[in-house]
């Protein structure tokens, strides 16, 4: 039974502060939740307690879980609502976005009756823990290890690029549980309570400046056997499937992978006469324009594509690969419409220092979740179906 | 929703099928073996006028299907997909469109009819010269109760058969409207030329011919609403060619091999492969977004289309010319399929606005 969208409307209007509701929000604006959290304001704190009772800051998770049950069609009802009212999501999470669904079809009774409550209930913040310093594109490579000690496992090694690991309370870890095996036979699906001993974390600073990603390091960290998700050394299944499921996200917006507002704010506002002065920056500045909402039509094509049931699949890939690379070229572009205001970086404000920011975190996009090159491998291969060899 | 509906989606299927069997693009190269003064075969469109494609835009009482914009995307598109030529985009679209919305009960009546049932060529005669200008040259000046119209159109697709044409000319002192002038008209002579696609558009210039007052069917609302409808139906078209000619190579790279490999194998192909394939979804998605757009009269339907005619024109040039590359030498040969493809993608993008044309709209649309 689908929801209602007029019911839903209205009880968004009744329920959502006023004072949240705006559009381009930043970092610091959202609730993320966990053992160290601070709700930041008062209309925050109510709008999260306000979900949290209907279930909404999970919609889609079974009831039981302190989810509402709605189908995937409800929940687009829901997000649509939401857009038009700009209401913010009460709660985000690695543990919503990531976790969750593969808890969801790999975890034991036990394993989502603890942790997926008390991630819809906002209690604990988590981290992912895949990439190592030697393991990038080739994940399967990865060689943090845990090896059985009877009634538990100990974990030793170092994994990068863990986002808000310096803030996160547990994290979910892809670890080496078979040296002997093929890569991808000997890898499981490990969740770790960083406050264990051992566990500790190092913030990494990336062109742009600060930045949530860190490095975390394993030092004989006891990990009880109930923690292993899935079948023992077949944690690269799971993997797979939170990856699918990240892209996924990617192409259930949210992102601003194919927002062409702030292109466009920034090409009206270098046109004080209606018009880009420079025809050169105007062409290229209007095709990317025209590449980016030919690109956000085919993110709502697959979706409706998929509405029905169904799952968006390899085709995650290739809108993983054009989000990341048309953000790039916009970003490119909005440096070019800043002119020398974009190159100021010395913290004292005006106009061109967020563009200067924005513009160095994008390179990372197309990095980040998958590299380009492995997007178009997997629509080569998958959607194509061109051969190996 | 960015789906086809269950009619649209039988009306794609049916139309490929019947395409396939009776328009293979072995016709094509038939037509232009035996120099066929038509360009298209007669027999074909009287298929597609039993198949009740001629009147895809025509309203049912004037015995169409009144299937919308978006089932003559669908039909475009198939149709290039084998390169069928016909006068599908001049008459079943364009002209149709210019008379069911026309301001002339009379020019309905007697026209909508015959185009339906295949025996009338309707063309629409609206470019002057190499691009497209902000104001025609041509001019309407009254004659006692008359029009006396003097034009030179040029670009003029199916304009060497029609019988009759829809003409955008300026009235004195007034803004431009669209004429229908029958081809027997006194004053009008046509000059049939052949595009590099093989083609045929004419020259056509009307030298004070005479009509009567009700000849005006519309002003420059209804000459932009037909552009657009024009133009996105070209945009399906592209899209088709784009679509056959990549499944195509895709093919090619799946069987050639070289030093022992498939080519498909190397990923130098794969990845240039998979990028061609990510435009082409674009760029369907953007089309089938303006046909939706145009059948429900969404404000923003203008702004839709031009975003689709640029997105689907450049897709389409760069993919056929990228498929080529990756046939190798065979790709250049005449024998071959793939380089007709390029050809036809050539004509297609310049058709109702190139790629150039339309990002500056949409720039204007946006305000930069």
């Amino acid at each position: 039974m689908a929801i209602d969208r007029a019911e839903i409307a209205e009880w968004l209007k009744d329920n959502c502060p006023r004072e949240l509701r705006m559009p381009g929000r930043g970092e610091e604006d959202i609730c993320w939740g966990g053992r160290r959290w601070v709700f930041q304001s008062e209309p925050q704190k109510v709008w999260f307690e306000r979900c949290l009772a209907e279930g909404l800051t999970v919609p889609t998770w079974p009831k039981e879980y302190g989810g509402a049950g709605y189908s995937r069609e409800d929940a687009a009802i829901l997000a649509e609502e939401m857009q038009r009212l700009r209401a913010p999501p009460p709660l985000v999470s690695f543990g919503i976005s990531m976790l969750g669904p593969a808890l969801l079809k790999f975890g034991t009774d036990e394993q989502k009756r603890t942790h997926l409550t008390r991630i819809a209930r906002g209690e604990i913040r988590w981290c992912q823990g895949y990439s190592e310093p030697g393991a990038g594109s080739d994940l399967a490579s990865l060689r943090t290890k845990a090896e059985d000690q009877g009634d538990h496992f100990l974990v030793s090694g170092q994994k990068i690029w863990t986002s808000y690991a310096d803030k996160a309370d547990w994290i979910f870890c892809l670890v080496r549980t078979d040296p002997a095996a093929i890569k991808q036979k000997s890898i499981s699906f490990l969740l770790i309570d960083m406050a264990t001993p051992g566990v500790s974390t190092k913030p990494i600073v990336l062109i742009s400046g600060k930045s949530p990603f860190c490095e975390t390091f394993f030092d004989d960290v006891v990990v009880p056997k109930q923690n292993l998700v899935g079948t023992l050394h077949r944690g690269w299944d799971v993997a797979k499937y939170l990856l699918t499921h990240e892209r996924e996200m990617i192409a259930g917006g949210g992102s601003s992978l194919f927002d062409i507002e702030a292109l466009n704010k920034a090409a009206k506002a270098a046109s004080p006469h209606g018009h880009l002065g420079d025809p050169i920056l105007r062409a290229e500045v209007v095709r990317a324009a025209i590449d980016t909402y030919a690109s956000e039509a085919t993110r709502l094509r697959y979706l409706a594509e998929v509405a029905g049931g169904g799952e968006l699949g390899a085709r995650s890939a290739l809108l993983k690969y054009d989000g990341t690379e048309l953000n790039k070229r916009r970003q490119e572009l909005m440096m070019s419409l800043a002119g020398g205001d974009g190159l100021y970086f010395d913290g004292n404000g005006g106009p061109g220092q967020d563009v200067a920011q924005g513009w160095l975190r994008s390179k990372g996009n197309s990095i980040e979740g998958g590299t380009s090159e492995i997007m178009l491998d997997i629509v080569a291969k998958r959607l194509l179906e061109l051969p190996t060899e | 929703m960015l789906v086809l509906n269950e009619d649209q989606r039988m009306l794609m299927d049916s139309a490929r099928g019947a395409i396939a069997a009776k328009a293979p693009i072995a016709m094509w190269r038939q037509l232009r073996a035996e120099a066929s003064p038509d360009g298209f075969s007669r027999a074909f469109w009287r298929e597609c006028a039993e198949m009740g494609w001629t009147g895809v835009l025509v309203p049912q009482e004037f015995g169409g299907i009144d299937f919308g914009v978006t089932g003559a995307g669908l039909i475009a598109r198939e149709m290039a997909r084998t390169l069928a030529p016909s006068p599908f985009l001049s008459t079943a679209v364009l002209a149709a469109s210019v008379l069911r919305r026309g301001e002339s009960a009379a020019a309905k009546a007697k026209w909508l009819p015959r185009i339906v049932s295949g025996e009338a060529i309707v063309a629409f005669a609206i470019d002057e010269g190499p691009r497209p200008t902000d104001q025609t040259q041509a001019m309407a000046v009254k004659s006692g109760q008359d029009w006396l119209v003097t034009a030179a159109k040029h670009f003029v697709l199916d304009g060497h058969v029609a019988d009759a044409f829809l003409v955008e000319s300026r009235r004195f002192a007034g803004t431009p409207a669209l004429f229908l002038v029958e081809a027997g008209a006194s004053g009008l002579t046509r000059d049939a030329r052949t595009l590099v696609d093989n083609r045929r558009v004419a020259s056509v210039a009307f030298e004070r011919v005479q009509l009567p007052q009700d000849a005006v069917l519309g002003g420059v609302s209804l000459i932009e609403a037909t552009l657009d409808f024009g133009r996105a139906v070209v945009a399906a078209a592209l899209c088709g060619i784009a679509e056959e000619a990549f499944a195509r190579t895709m093919s090619y790279l799946k069987e050639r091999k070289q030093f022992d490999r498939r080519i498909g194998s190397f990923q130098a192909l794969q990845h240039r492969a998979a990028k061609v394939h990510i435009d082409i979804e674009n760029s369907w998605s953007a089309t089938l977004k303006a046909l939706q757009a145009l059948d429900a009269d969404a404000a923003s339907a203008a702004f839709d289309v031009a975003v689709a005619k640029a997105k689907a024109s450049r897709t389409a040039c760069e993919a056929t010319a990228e498929c080529l590359q990756m046939h190798g030498g065979i790709g250049m040969t005449d024998e071959f399929d793939i380089g007709l493809f390029l050809k036809r993608s050539r004509v297609d993008s310049v058709l109702f606005g190139d790629p150039a044309f339309h990002a500056d709209r949409v720039a204007m649309l946006l305000g930069y």
